[in-house]
């Protein structure tokens, strides 16, 4: 694309036939399309073990399997969710959004964005080919700490350690080649602080990915020739140390959280505006605080370890710190309540689910300061009350604005419109059925319910079978989401270019469904002003 | 408590905060001065959100009402205030600094175990605890209680029987009880040295404030001072393995005339044990005593049956070891091997007892072993 990017060239340039599109495909919006449907898959498939998990906590007792297995699922449970769900559904979305958002033809790697992107399917297969073999599928829980991984662990954990790392590899290409397309494939006429703040907030994640995702690689490595060439980084009967391993785990594992919540930052920013009809409220604000808090999880990880026997001053250092995060996060809310505020609003369905991230997120943010406080983390430490914690904010957080994204930009990807009698009927099933599903959970954690057990004493039995309730309501709300967006995809009326009225952004210039290239010739000063959000 | 009166007792329970911790909604104020600090740390904070919710999800609602384009609202266009940033930055530090000063006073505290008037070493095994106490020689292993053992299908075969499904409902403290519990005087400052034998296990009795890890190869401190006469519950809080949810704490905090009978009760039985251990035992008392020990420390992993679950839990039935040199036999069951822990903290008669009745139930014909084996095995 060096020479020639006269409109001639276009018609060379449809996507091929057949599966092989698929497979060979370099193209941003095609590889976009698959990083979301596997996304989708793996959602599908952790939500299935999650289901599992509240069956046999329906009730008190063992109904339907061994502790053993009990521990595989809420461990593959775990890192599905994390590795295959959440973070792929983001690189989805970046990979869609990013090109269009900055007025780029394309990713500025693409060769390397269709190999991160094929990684993943097969180590995906290796992950929950672990369910197959001899002593089971990793049980350690998805922190898999040591020495319960390495010295006490099935033999499949050395094929969850290759799996761990091909995912690391992807996700840093994922990273590398988002960087690099923001920062060369911008539009010329486009100002880093004229971005809008999805883009923005990709851009900082891929930071976090990149001096994170390594720190993981290191973890699991060590764990790997502990189990296996006689090394002894975790166990101190060889002069190792079992917590350095929480240490280098919670490095990474603390940045990582905020790999999955920054991109949903995003996400709200750019649907709140649009059906507030008003620019976004404090829009620099917002790029220092994206800064802030991506800065600030690389100084908080033993937050997660108070109870490790840490000395003093190093738990007040890290409950500082961690408390600080509550600022940068809180500027978040302010602004995007501020952006509402005296707006004209409608409540299509995208923002339904944003306003209700803006809520509940808020809500997870609230029980996030609770635990940041050393001393009564005491008690709240590996109890529901962590479990509701952060589901809280990683499903009605960031599952949330993927769901919210997706409904907001289908008319984009697809050229059609989804049934909204029908979507904003899923809204309200989810919205309710999750609520069920993770709020007695606080109650369950305060009363003294430890996570990752399989049975309970009785006390506990009314909560748990109220949220298994709410958790089956909330599993079946897929159901119909998956039917909505199937019909969206076969049988949606087309949309126009804008769908929305208020929607701001270089994407909603191009065709109603986006054309293959994104931006062949670079947008003028003039558009990127007026699509502006914040001005 | 019945369900019913619990589902009609449960709304009301909203209304005040003491009401709260008897019905499980909210955090044990507990009987230790921590256990209170961190209840006070922890109401506050949670009313400091409530106010802080109110006021920002107030706002919130109140845009999502009033500012609807249905109702004729027409879009402001402000979109920047330094000095609304500045305010609402600003704000939110002066509260977190007000809740930092408590905090840090409760950390500082219960970090300081130096005015303990006496010491117990917890440790934690697959799956239960030890607990020594040093000074008086006296040393325990506490499992989970038979009762809730027996009503607990953790085995595959029995998950379907009738029993097994409804067993929790007529068990006292399912899940809750123990074998042997610790026992503690009241009124006194009490150090817990907390470590491992094999994996990670965390050490948690709510009523005390007290949760620590029990890391393999170091060691960790906490304290506590009961006020109070009563039996405390807890469970291991760190996911340590298959049986990470059947490894329970009891602790009975009794007065320290109690404790002192209760040493010397303990002193007497460890005597009589040792002395035992001098003895020739008989093939079939030693069979009948490793019964009770396999099933309450060794079933776990290798299955009452001695089937085990392969390849991570080895078969005792038709074992090379169990039924092949008594030596190699009694190495492993003391130093333990891979993911086999030690059991050397288990008396000279209880490790006999239990290889000879591993080396000859199951359909085993190995050698008898004597507690003098053990004895210089170690």
């Amino acid at each position: 694309m060096t020479t020639a990017t006269t409109s001639h060239d276009d018609h060379h340039h449809g996507p091929e036939k057949g599966l092989m599109r698929w497979v060979k495909t370099t193209n941003h919006k095609d590889i976009g399309t698959l990083y979301l449907w596997f996304a989708f898959t793996m959602l599908l498939i952790g939500g299935a073990l999650a289901m599992g998990i509240r069956m046999e906590l329906l009730q008190p007792g063992l109904q339907l399997m061994e502790p053993h297995f009990f521990n595989q699922l809420t461990t593959m449970h775990g890192l599905i969710m994390v590795f295959g769900a959440i973070m792929p559904a983001f690189v989805g979305l970046g990979n869609w959004l990013i090109p269009m958002m900055v007025g780029a033809p394309d990713m500025a790697l693409p060769r390397m964005n269709n190999w991160s992107f094929w990684i993943l399917p097969f180590a995906g297969a290796i992950l929950l080919s672990t369910f197959f073999m001899e002593g089971g599928a990793p049980a350690f829980g998805w922190t898999f700490y040591a020495p319960l991984s390495t010295t006490f662990a099935p033999d499949s954990t050395d094929f969850f350690i290759f799996a761990i790392h091909l995912l690391g590899f992807s996700s840093i290409m994922g990273a590398i080649n988002i960087i690099a397309t923001v920062l060369n494939m911008r539009a010329p006429a486009m100002k880093l602080m004229d971005m809008p703040l999805f883009v923005w907030t990709w851009l900082i994640t891929s930071f976090l990915l990149i001096g994170a995702m390594p720190v993981l690689a290191g973890a699991v490595t060590m764990m790997l020739t502990d189990r296996n060439f006689g090394t002894a980084f975790f166990d101190a009967t060889g002069g190792g140390d079992p917590v350095m391993f929480q240490h280098i785990f919670w490095f990474f594992g603390h940045p990582e959280v905020y790999i999955m919540i920054l991109p949903a930052f995003g996400v709200v920013s750019h649907i709140i505006p649009t059906f507030a009809r008003k620019p976004l409220f404090g829009y620099s604000s917002m790029v220092y605080a994206t800064a802030s808090i991506a800065f600030l999880s690389y100084i908080v990880w033993a937050h997660h370890m108070f109870l490790t026997g840490m000395p003093v001053a190093g738990e007040l250092y890290f409950m500082y710190a961690t408390m600080l995060i509550a600022v940068p996060t809180g500027v978040k809310v302010f602004n995007w309540i501020a952006t509402m505020w005296r707006g004209s609003m409608t409540f299509e369905t995208p923002m339904l689910w944003a306003v209700s991230f803006v809520f509940l997120f808020t809500i997870g943010g609230f029980s996030g300061l609770m635990l940041g406080i050393a001393p009564a983390d005491i008690q709240y430490h590996d109890t529901y009350f962590v479990v509701a914690h952060f589901h809280y904010v990683l499903v009605t957080g960031a599952l949330w604005s993927i769901i919210a994204a997706t409904f907001y930009w289908l008319p984009k990807w697809t050229g059609k419109m989804y049934n909204e009698g029908l979507a904003k009927v899923h809204f309200w099933w989810a919205v309710i059925s999750v609520n069920v599903l993770f709020f007695p959970q606080h109650f369950l954690g305060l009363a003294g319910m430890p996570r990752r057990i399989p049975d309970y004493s009785l006390q506990f039995a009314d909560f748990n079978m109220i949220s298994s309730i709410g958790g089956f309501a909330f599993g079946a709300s897929f159901i119909l989401f998956t039917y909505i967006i199937v019909d969206c995809i076969r049988n949606g009326k087309p949309a126009t270019a804008r769908p929305w009225e208020g929607a701001k952004g270089l994407e909603w210039t191009l065709a109603p469904k986006a054309q293959y290239h994104s931006f062949n010739t670079p947008p003028s000063k003039e558009l990127i002003k007026s699509e502006s959000q914040h001005s | 408590m019945s369900k019913l009166s619990r589902a009609i007792v449960a709304p009301i329970a909203l209304i005040s905060t003491a009401v709260f911790s008897e019905y499980g909604l909210n955090m044990t104020e507990g009987v230790t001065s921590i256990s209170h600090d961190i209840y006070d740390l922890h109401m506050m904070v949670f009313w400091v959100c409530v106010v802080i919710a109110t006021i920002v999800f107030g706002a919130m609602f109140y845009s999502v009402f009033a500012h609807r384009k249905s109702k004729g609202a027409v879009a402001a266009q402000f979109h920047e205030s330094t000095k609304a940033e500045i305010l609402w930055t600003l704000i939110p530090v002066v509260i977190l600094v007000g809740m930092a000063i408590p905090a840090s006073k409760t950390l500082i505290d219960l970090e300081d175990t130096s005015k303990a008037e006496m010491t117990i070493k917890i440790t934690g095994h697959q799956w239960k605890w030890q607990y020594d106490y040093p000074k008086e020689g006296i040393s325990f292993i506490s499992n989970l209680a038979k009762t809730s053992k027996d009503s607990v299908a953790t085995d595959v075969d029995n998950l379907n029987k009738e029993s097994y499904k409804t067993g929790a409902l007529k068990v006292d403290n399912y899940l809750l009880e123990v074998d042997k519990r610790m026992v503690l005087p009241v009124d006194t400052s009490i150090r817990f040295l907390i470590t491992s034998n094999d994996v990670i296990h965390n050490w948690w009795i709510p009523a005390f404030g007290v949760k620590q890890d029990a890391n393999p190869g170091f060691i960790n401190d906490a304290w506590a001072k009961v006020d109070k006469i009563g039996t405390y519950r807890g469970q291991c809080a760190e996911l340590c393995g298959k049986d990470h949810g059947f490894m329970p704490i009891v602790v009975d905090v009794v007065s320290k005339k109690d404790y002192a009978k209760w040493v010397a009760k303990e002193q007497a039985a460890s005597a009589a044990a040792a002395a035992s251990a001098t003895q020739v035992w008989s093939k079939s008392d030693l069979m009948s005593k490793g019964k009770s020990v396999y099933e309450s420390n060794c079933a776990g992993c290798h299955k009452i049956d001695g089937s085990g679950i392969p390849p991570i839990f080895p078969a005792m039935k038709n074992s090379v070891i169990a039924n092949g040199i008594a030596a190699e036999h009694i190495k492993i069951v003391l130093h333990g091997e891979g993911g086999m822990p030690t059991f050397k903290m288990l008396g000279d008669t209880d490790l006999a007892s239990v290889i000879t009745y591993e080396r000859n139930a199951f359909g085993n014909t190995g050698s008898v072993v004597q507690p003098s084996d053990i004895k210089s095995a170690r």
